[in-house]
C-alpha cells in the first residue's frame, strides 16, 4: 500500500499512509467504544432478565449516541481551584494514550501500523503512562473526592502492573522475541494461553485492576467516594474519560489475545478455520474476552481495599514471578527455544 | 531516513492524531455550549457543604510505600525484558547470573512481607 501512495503522491505519500492507517484505524475504534457501552447494557440487562436500552432507536441501537450528544451539549464546568490546564490535559491524555497503543497492535500478518522490535515494551509503557490521566485529574480537580479516587488508583494500578510485567515476561521468554507480530507467530502449534494456562488467568484479572473495572473499580466506587478522580467533570472532559476507559479495555482484551490466544491465528490449523480469515478470528476473541469483562461485571461484587492490595502483592507477585522462574528453567535445562530467539 | 526513524515515526503520528481528536472533542464542546458559570455550580463537590480548606493536603503514608515497592520491583522487570529476549544465545552464565539476582530479590520481598510493608488496615 505504502509503495501504491508514494507513486500517487511522490515522497508525501509515506505520510499520507500514515495518517490514513491512523484514521483505519480510530474511527473505527471510537464507534466501537460507543457499541461496547451499548453491549455492556444489553448484556448486563439480560443477565439482571431486563431489557436494557430498548428506546432510542431500532432495540435501543441508537443509545450509545443519544448519550454522546447529550455529554457535548453539555457545560463544561471548571471547579474553583482547579489547575485549569492539568484539568483539561488529564482527560486528553488518558484518550491519547488510549489511542497510541493500537500503533503496534497486529490485526492480522502485516496488518500493522508500527511493527517495532520492542513492541510489548511499547505496550507496558503506555499502560503505564495512563496512570498520569487519572493522577493529573485527581489533583487539579481540587476536591477531596477526586483526590482521594486518584491516589486509590494510582497505588491499584502500579500495584497490578508489577505482575503484569512479570507474566508477560513469561511469554516473551517462551516467544524469544518482543515483536507482536513474532509473539503471534511463536503460537502457530499451540497458543500461550495453554502454555502459561495459570499466567493466562492472572492476565485477565490484572487486565479488570489495570483498567479499574468490576470487581476491582474501587478508584470509582460511586457509593463511597461518588465517582472517584472523575467526580469534577462535565461534558466532554468526562466523554474522554469514558472513552479512554472503554478504549482501554478493548486495548487490553487486543493485548491478551496477542499474547495468549495466538492473535490471528485460527484454533486449529485445518480447513474449516483457516476458511475464515485472521481479522476475524482476532476481533472473535476479542469479544470473549471483552464479555468476560462485562460479565465479570454483572456477577461479582467490588473488593474491598486490603483485599485487592493484598490479592496484587501477595499472591499475583510470587506466583507469576516463581512461574517466570520455571519458565526460563524449563527452557534452558531442556532446550526447547523458540525458533525466533537472538 | 533510517530505518529506525521509520518505524518509529507512524507512532508520532499517530501521537498527533490522537491529540487532535481529543483536543477537538473537548473544544467543540466547550465553544458550542454556552457557558454560565457561578460559585455555586464551581465549587467542588463535597455532600453538599463548602469544602473546608484545600483538597491537595496531607494523605497516608502507605501511598508512597506501595509507590516505593512498585519502583523496586518495575526496574527488576525493565532488567529482565532484554534477558528474556536474548536468554537463548546469552547461555548458562546469563541464566544463572539471573537466577541469583531474583533469589536476592526474593529475599528482599519476604523480608518485605515479614515486616508488614505489604499489609493494608
Amino acid at each position: 500500500m505504502a509503495e501504491a501512495m508514494q507513486e500517487l503522491f511522490g515522497p508525501a505519500g509515506v505520510w499520507i499512509t500514515w495518517i490514513l492507517q491512523c484514521v483505519a484505524i480510530v474511527a473505527p475504534l471510537i464507534v466501537s467504544v460507543a457499541y461496547l457501552t451499548y453491549v455492556e447494557r444489553k448484556v448486563i440487562g439480560a443477565m439482571q432478565m431486563r431489557k436494557g436500552p430498548n428506546v432510542v432507536g431500532p432495540l435501543g441501537l441508537l443509545q450509545p449516541f443519544a448519550d454522546a450528544f447529550k455529554l457535548l451539549f453539555k457545560e463544561t464546568i471548571v471547579p474553583t481551584g482547579a489547575d485549569r490546564f492539568v484539568f483539561f490535559m488529564a482527560p486528553m491524555l488518558t484518550l491519547l494514550l488510549a489511542l497510541v497503543a493500537w500503533a503496534v497492535i497486529p490485526f492480522q500478518e502485516g496488518w500493522v501500523v508500527s511493527n517495532i522490535n520492542v513492541g510489548m515494551l511499547y505496550i507496558l509503557a503506555v499502560s503505564g503512562l495512563a496512570i498520569y490521566g487519572v493522577m493529573m485529574a485527581g489533583w487539579a480537580s481540587n476536591s477531596r473526592y477526586a483526590f482521594l479516587g486518584s491516589l486509590r488508583s494510582a497505588a491499584q494500578m502500579i500495584s497490578y502492573e508489577v505482575s503484569m510485567g512479570l507474566i508477560i515476561i513469561s511469554v516473551i521468554l517462551t516467544a524469544g522475541s518482543m515483536n507482536l507480530t513474532d509473539i503471534v507467530l511463536a503460537q502457530k502449534g499451540v497458543w500461550f494461553g495453554v502454555i502459561h494456562f495459570p499466567m493466562f488467568v492472572l492476565f485477565v484479572i490484572s487486565i479488570m485492576a489495570e483498567t479499574n473495572r468490576v470487581p476491582f473499580d474501587l478508584p470509582q466506587s460511586d457509593a463511597e467516594i461518588v465517582a472517584g478522580f472523575h467526580v469534577e467533570y462535565s461534558a466532554m472532559g468526562f466523554a474522554l474519560f469514558y472513552l479512554g476507559e472503554y478504549a482501554n479495555m478493548i486495548l487490553m482484551s487486543g493485548v491478551c489475545v496477542v499474547l495468549f490466544l495466538g492473535g490471528w491465528l485460527p484454533p486449529l490449523d485445518m480447513a474449516p478455520f483457516t476458511w475464515i480469515p485472521g481479522i476475524v478470528w482476532f476481533f472473535l476473541k476479542m469479544a470473549v474476552i471483552l464479555f468476560v469483562y462485562i460479565q465479570a461485571r454483572a456477577t461479582l461484587p467490588r473488593y474491598r481495599y486490603d483485599q485487592l492490595m493484598r490479592l496484587g502483592w501477595k499472591v499475583f507477585l510470587p506466583l507469576s514471578l516463581l512461574w517466570l522462574v520455571l519458565t526460563a528453567s524449563v527452557l534452558f535445562f531442556t532446550g526447547l527455544w523458540p525458533e525466533y530467539g537472538a | 531516513m533510517s530505518a529506525v526513524i521509520v518505524e518509529y515515526l507512524p507512532i508520532l503520528v499517530f501521537a498527533v492524531i490522537a491529540f487532535f481528536v481529543a483536543g477537538a472533542m473537548l473544544a467543540s464542546s466547550y465553544i458550542i455550549v454556552p457557558q454560565s458559570p457561578n460559585p455555586e455550580k464551581k465549587a467542588p463537590y463535597e455532600c453538599g457543604f463548602p469544602p473546608f480548606d484545600d483538597a491537595r493536603s496531607r494523605f497516608q503514608v502507605r501511598f508512597y510505600l506501595v509507590a516505593i515497592l512498585f519502583i523496586i520491583f518495575d526496574l527488576e522487570i525493565a532488567f529482565l525484558f532484554p534477558w528474556a529476549v536474548g536468554l537463548k544465545g546469552l547461555g548458562a552464565a546469563a541464566f544463572w547470573s539471573m537466577m541469583v539476582f531474583l533469589a536476592i530479590l526474593t529475599v528482599g520481598y519476604v523480608y518485605e512481607w515479614k515486616k508488614g510493608a505489604l499489609e493494608w488496615e
